[in-house]
């Protein structure tokens, strides 16, 4: 299998690099994740980040043949090569795949993200229908991978104003639930022309995002909430 | 070499689900805590669980927690000292209420309560037949959890350590941990964490085998850390073989797929576990499915043209049902198995998932010194997979693990804010000595010129343990295996890398830990050959048979000399009566 990947370690390079490598697969290699750890066991200096590789915790998130992905889910058989596989875009690369993701954490913080109920706690649980709890579906599932937030170019143009796509599904994700009783408060903190409104609807979340996920049609039901609370 | 140290109250090494539950309670009480993790804590390997958080809620059906109590003790094959399983069992509807407060999404009944499904050897009256006790958000339980935690750690402002990993503890002349030695991945800068509680929530080694439905970042740094410390580990032999890892990848699928109504078939299309468990059948506990389906496999009943996998049916659920309930199944099982289970089987083998043994610890967290008595190492304590309370003893029953984590974690974060209060004492004093440990494997490391491959030995080390302590263990391949082992962790005492830079160095990383993985890997090996009996997930040739008169006891395997020791299991509950062993039919 031929592969171009993106090089970088501060400590000994002076640029960037592309380095081309061809690396025998074995019959079970099946994943693109399967074939970097069989380089890695070549090359030990080529870094990246991978644990589950079942594509739930969103470690090796990264560019593959110019589209953000997990390489453990990302079928071998259908990559064309050479797999030219680089950083996820618009980061700050601390070296190899690997990014600092600061920036996008940071975002994902800042939405207050998690459930805020300040009723006296019953002594079971708060009760929620089915339908309530549907309306959590599609959001819930986000693995902070940042594909999509990588992958959106306000967030490369303003990646410290924009909450960007990820940050965004959150929010909509704690605005939507039904024992959350902080919406007015979650609104206030999007309602500026750079939190939210940066969103123009491209959709390269959407097209990119590894479980599925629709960021923008959440963003869309936060810019309805905001519209309707003006009326 | 000059080296920084940095205070707090208390250091959690590991920020998976045991690790953040603890922190929550350490960060509410005002304590300065530092939570140190290998990876973002939502990427630790709680987020991979599927099934289900077990509570005798008692949503949809009667249920109890003295019912659930028997079923995870008959579970544990009589290993599990019954004061922790029932301590374990009265607590599990507050933690899952608890955890619902804090956010979780569970799925819901049209009552609006907690959805619940039924799970392997969870049973109503004592065995009687299937009982609905996981508590699920559809199949992935453990990832709303782990974020779920994460996010109230957010809002307690917990201070995380994010890629950092912890190398040893350090203790003093007299025994008492006083903190870690740990490195920044990012610059490979060392540091002592100098605590005056230091609480291991590391997880399991399930790597230590080459069939695993375990994540990479699962190689039992503290276990590893224990062990070099003079610490026993307890009951190593136990480790639980997954019924349905997808043939091939190893990825898990649920036992929620069998809890929602779908079963095993061999190549015959026979619903083999209905010979083998009457009662709940394909329900049953894991130990007894996995050995069942090994044992088709065996006797040529196995499924595919290699005769080598059992097939796990669904489809006759309806696409509906598994979008709702089993989605994540759907998706992996496409992805990694290539088939839609809405239309064909799942082609599965039993697969490592779950380390029953651990760091010994009490009810409360507190790391036992040794095996007899109940004497405490101060300042150290674990929670979760890596110690071994024993609430699982030979078997853990699925949903378990969740609750353990809740549970223990919990207990453990409570009894450290009570022993800082009651301590309220300055910091001990660092022994010179503190990091020379650490600091010597480092400087062996970077300065080797050749030497093993750390892939290399990794590969050895797991096709040694696949090979000689898988479902079946045989007493000649016990003792090839054993000799085999040691072979593995004295090439390990030469990794040699390439690699010396300081910035994200991977390979550094993995060679620390397969050193971590040496212990854990050796500890069973040596633990299993000397346990003459099967009991729960350790099934010997040569001893078929549960010996409860010679056997009832808990293995203490100690890195100096290679030793084992014995511990008596404790059969008295706190409150209640002890279930006395009898056989175990399901």
């Amino acid at each position: 299998m031929r592969l171009s990947i993106y090089r970088y370690n501060p400590d000994v390079d002076a640029q960037p690099y592309m380095q081309d490598y061809d690396i025998e697969l074995e019959p079970t290699d099946r994943m693109l994740l399967d074939a970097l750890v069989r380089l890695k066991s070549v090359d030990d200096t080529f870094a990246f980040r991978r644990s589950c590789r079942e594509g739930v915790c969103g470690s090796d998130a990264m560019n593959i043949n110019g589209k953000n992905g997990l390489a453990c889910i990302t079928k071998i058989a259908d990559l064309k090569e050479p797999v030219v596989i680089r950083p996820l875009p618009g980061l700050p690369v601390i070296r190899d795949l690997i990014v600092d993701m600061s920036q996008f954490f940071k975002q994902y913080h800042s939405v207050t993200p998690y459930v805020v109920n300040d009723a006296p706690r019953p002594e079971t649980e708060r009760l929620q229908s089915p339908e309530d709890r549907e309306e959590l579906n599609g959001l819930y599932e986000c693995i902070l991978c940042a594909c999509c937030s990588t992958s959106c170019p306000s967030f490369w143009w303003n990646p410290d104003k924009f909450v960007g796509p990820a940050g965004l599904l959150q929010a909509y994700r704690f605005i939507a639930d039904t024992r959350d009783q902080a919406t007015n408060e979650r609104l206030d903190n999007l309602e500026d022309p750079y939190r939210l409104f940066r969103c123009h609807s491209i959709m390269n979340c959407v097209d990119v995002c590894p479980k599925g996920l629709n960021p923008t049609k959440a963003i869309g039901k936060i810019k309805d909430l905001l519209v309707k609370r003006t009326v | 070499m000059a080296i920084t140290t940095r205070q707090f109250d208390a250091v959690v090494v590991g920020a998976g689900g045991s690790g953040l539950r603890a922190a929550l309670q350490l960060a509410e009480a005002n304590l300065r805590v530092a939570v140190l993790s290998k990876v973002f804590p939502t990427r630790s390997h709680t987020v991979a669980a599927q099934g289900g958080v077990s509570a005798s809620l008692g949503n949809e059906e009667p249920d109890n927690w003295h019912w659930h109590m028997y079923d995870t003790v008959k579970g544990s094959d009589y290993l599990g000292d019954q004061d922790a399983i029932e301590f374990m069992c009265r607590k599990a509807n507050e933690a899952v209420i608890e955890l619902e407060h804090f956010g979780m999404p569970f799925d819901r009944l049209d009552n609006g309560k907690i959805y619940q499904r039924p799970f392997g050897g969870h049973t109503s009256n004592y065995g009687e037949r299937a009982v609905k006790r996981a508590c699920a958000a559809a199949d992935r339980t453990g990832h709303a959890m782990l974020h779920t935690l994460y996010q109230r750690n957010v809002r307690a402002k917990t201070q995380f350590f994010v890629e950092w990993m912890a190398l040893d503890l350090v203790r003093n002349q007299a025994g008492d941990v006083l903190g870690v030695v740990a490195m920044e991945m990012e610059t490979g800068e060392v540091a002592i964490l100098h605590a005056k509680a230091t609480l291991l929530a590391t997880g399991g080694a399930g790597r230590i085998y080459s069939a695993s439905t375990n994540a990479f970042i699962n190689t039992g740094d503290g276990l590893g850390m224990a062990a070099r410390a003079g610490i026993p580990l307890e009951d190593m032999e136990f480790w639980q073989f997954h019924p349905t890892g997808v043939a091939g990848a190893g990825v898990l699928i649920t036992e929620g797929v069998r809890g929602e109504g779908g079963f095993l078939l061999n190549k015959n299309g026979e619903r083999f576990m209905e010979r083998y468990a009457p009662t709940v059948k394909d329900l049953a506990s894991r130990d007894v499915v996995a050995r069942a389906m090994a044992t088709e496999i065996k006797e040529g009943r196995g499924a595919g043209k290699d005769a080598d996998h059992i097939l796990l049916k669904l489809d006759h659920l309806g696409a509906d049902v598994i979008d709702k309930r089993l989605p994540g199944i759907r998706e992996i099982a496409k992805k990694f198995a290539n088939v839609d289970p809405a239309k064909d089987p799942i082609p599965v083998v039993p697969t490592c998932h779950y380390q029953m043994g651990g760091i010994p610890t009490n009810m409360h967290g507190q790391v036992l010194a040794g095996h007899s008595g109940n004497a405490i190492v101060k300042g150290l304590y674990a929670a979760g997979e890596c110690a071994c309370v024993s609430v699982h003893g030979a078997n853990r029953l699925g949903t378990n693990s969740l609750l353990d984590l809740l549970v223990f974690g919990k207990a453990s974060g409570e009894q450290v804010v009570k022993d800082l209060r009651a301590d309220a004492i300055a910091h001990q004093d660092l022994p010179k000595d503190a990091a020379d440990r650490a600091l010597a494997r480092l400087a062996r490391l970077d300065s080797a010129k050749s030497g093993e491959s750390v892939h290399e030995v990794g590969a050895e080390l797991r096709r040694t343990m696949q090979l000689h302590c898988g479902v079946f263990r045989f007493p000649d391949s016990l003792a090839e295996g054993v000799r085999k082992i040691n072979e593995v962790a004295e090439r390990a005492g030469r990794l040699y890398f390439k690699d010396k830079s300081k910035v994200f160095n991977t390979a550094r990383v993995e060679a620390l830990e397969l050193e971590n993985l040496v212990e854990v890997a050796v500890s069973t090996m040596v633990s299993a050959h000397a346990r003459q009996e099967s009991r729960g997930a350790h099934d010997r040739s040569d001893f078929p048979n549960r010996d409860d008169a010679n056997w009832m006891k808990h293995t203490f395997w100690y890195k100096e000399g290679n030793r084992l020791e014995y511990r008596p299991v404790n059969l008295k509950p706190l409150t209640v009566e002890s279930f006395e062993p009898k056989a175990r039919v399901y």
